[in-house]
């Protein structure tokens, strides 16, 4: 699979866009790119990239997150050194931007230096078990949404169905008819098909570009 | 059955108060609930309904009582600062016998505070949040299918007893995701509501909802009327749940999020060979006495696990007259306990405590 200098995950509102970010920048890193996450979500106020902080310190991966985030005051502040990250031609980006077109609003101010740049991908994520976003006109209503909130339109899709951790390898199996119809609605390529690692095995052959992941640092599984 | 979904707590809040009947819903943004609103806003002009964002919460709340009042089932969402602003309302329902959902997704406070989680609220809730003598029905969810099954649960009951029901979630609950099971829709018109002002048509006295009367008789008579109502409810309709109870030495009570970090604790507890298990309320008024009474007889101590200094504490030690100790484990401002912590209070506990 590959990349661009700048990747853009956007999407409905808890379809797993900042756990796929923390993924994706992994990946990059493991394939020797030098990678900072940019956290643009100004929507949730809780569960962000900054849980993760020190887990990608020791990884080597750089993170811009407001200096706010999981604290208790509600500003949607954004650091001013996204701008050099979007501009200054150095190191891969991963930019993880917040729910729906809410949160997709924050992403604007950037869009001339993304476009300027032109060496990115703008991802929309889905997920079929997510109640607003569970067939494909819906889906398709909210990347429209979207891309009229930030004035950036996609360039593909990544499909990320799942029902957190309880998700079997036949959710994802089931929800790829989906992903594929949301495709070619949009006009645009599936890039990739998301499960968690441990699925892995039972949906390698099944599934192309499939792309495990690890669940975003949990301090404990809630019983 | 309807398939699985990954919700958030918050928007399982709204979609099950759709499924339950309900098309007013009156309410405003406020961090940690903001997706209640949010999901109303989407969805409510899509199927006919009404989501209406209020100019302050006062307004929302008097909005409700108009709503509720022709019988219809209304529903309002905040956190903390917002619902203390709603609590002159509430009182209102209680006193024109009017059924409606306030749901509080609470945070740190006093004052603005924080946006992070809390349950410090309790007290708010459960000793009738607002002035004069009532109360109101408190049901605190511990998973976001619970934040979907106990809001139609507080539709139902609100209306069974005309009085106004309270989902108190913490922010937590609010924001984490997990699969949901949604209930299947409801038509609650199909209920004869024989007090709603619904229009005589000429054919019937009128109804009238109110909470004034010129007579202190018939007010105190109204009012000790509506206490024995509350007593059938503290009769009827306690819920809790009990794990790991039958042999335990040492009982957890807590609810919310932090009955599953208990949930955690009291797991690894078991590894290490402590007997130990949980009493978790489900409904915070009325509270479950019964159990906590007979359990008081069959353990050496218990602990509350809360987001506040020790609030629910009271309630379990009144329920169980102070026969065995009550310890504390707590955390506030916006922290959680980790299991560890849990661990640490329930090992104490083991041990005979701090006296």
């Amino acid at each position: 699979m590959t990349h661009k200098r700048l990747t853009l995950f956007a999407g409905h509102y808890g379809s797993g866009k900042t756990n796929i970010a923390l993924n994706y920048a992994r990946w990059l890193r493991r394939k020797g790119e030098a990678v900072t996450v940019a956290d643009l979500d100004i929507v949730n106020p809780y569960f962000r990239t900054k849980d993760s902080e020190e887990d990608l310190k020791k990884e080597g991966i750089g993170l811009i997150v407001s200096p706010f985030a999981n604290s208790n005051l509600d500003v949607p502040a954004m650091p001013k050194e996204t701008y050099a990250l979007i501009a200054e031609r150095g190191e891969c980006g991963v930019l993880d931007i917040g729910g729906d077109d809410r949160g997709a609003l924050a992403l604007g101010r950037y869009v001339p230096e993304i476009r300027a740049e032109g060496d990115y991908e703008m991802l929309f994520v889905i997920n079929r078990a997510r109640p607003l976003t569970r067939t494909v006109a819906d889906t398709i209503l909210v990347l429209r949404e979207i891309e009229a909130a930030c004035g950036l339109p996609f360039t593909a899709i990544v499909n990320n169905t799942n029902l957190g951790q309880a998700t079997a390898a036949a959710d994802v199996l089931s929800s790829m008819p989906y992903a594929e119809a949301v495709a070619a609605r949009a006009g645009l390529p599936l890039k990739m098909t998301c499960c968690a690692a441990r699925l892995c095995d039972a949906l390698r052959g099944s599934i192309p570009n499939l792309f495990p992941m690890e669940i975003q640092k949990l301090y404990y599984q809630l019983r | 059955m309807q398939e699985k979904v990954l919700m958030k707590g918050n928007e399982a809040i709204a979609e099950a108060a759709i499924l339950a009947g309900c098309r007013h819903y009156l309410g405003s943004p406020i961090t940690p609930q903001t997706e209640i609103a949010a999901y109303m806003a989407k969805k409510m002009p899509k199927i006919g309904g009404t989501f209406l964002q209020d100019e302050s919460e006062i307004a929302a709340i008097n909005m409700v009582y108009g709503v509720a009042a022709t019988g219809k089932r209304a529903m309002t969402s905040s956190s903390s600062p917002g619902i203390a602003l709603k609590c002159e309302g509430i009182s209102y329902l209680a006193g024109a016998d009017l059924p409606a959902v306030i749901v509080n997704v609470q945070r740190g406070g006093p004052g603005l505070g924080g946006i992070q989680p809390s349950q410090s609220d309790y007290f708010l809730a459960t000793r009738g949040p607002g002035h004069g003598d009532f109360h109101v029905l408190v049901l605190a969810p511990a998973s976001v299918q619970e934040m979907a099954d106990l809001t139609g649960k507080a539709f139902d009951l609100a209306e069974k007893y005309r009085m106004p029901a309270m989902l108190l979630a913490d922010g937590t609950m609010g924001q984490m995701m997990e699969p949901v099971q949604l209930p299947e829709p409801r038509d609650p018109d199909t209920i004869e509501k024989d007090w709603a002002v619904t229009g005589t048509k000429c054919q019937r006295k009128h109804h009238v909802v109110n909470s004034l009367y010129l007579s202190p008789a018939e007010l105190e008579r109204l009012n000790i009327e509506r206490f024995e109502r509350y007593a059938e409810i503290e009769k009827n309709e306690c819920m809790w749940e009990a794990f790991m109870m039958e042999d335990a030495e040492v009982c957890i009570v807590s609810c919310g999020i932090t009955a599953r970090v208990s949930r955690n604790a009291i797991v690894e507890a078991r590894k290490q060979g402590i007997k130990v298990g949980m009493i978790r309320p489900i409904t915070l008024w009325p509270f479950p006495k019964a159990p906590l009474r007979k359990a008081a007889d069959q353990v050496k101590r218990f602990v509350c696990v809360e987001l506040n200094m020790g609030q629910m504490r009271e309630d379990v030690q009144l329920a169980v007259a102070c026969k065995k100790p009550v310890d504390l484990c707590f955390r506030v401002g916006g922290m959680i306990p980790s299991p560890d912590e849990v661990l640490d209070a329930i090992r104490k506990a083991n041990e005979g405590g701090n006296d």
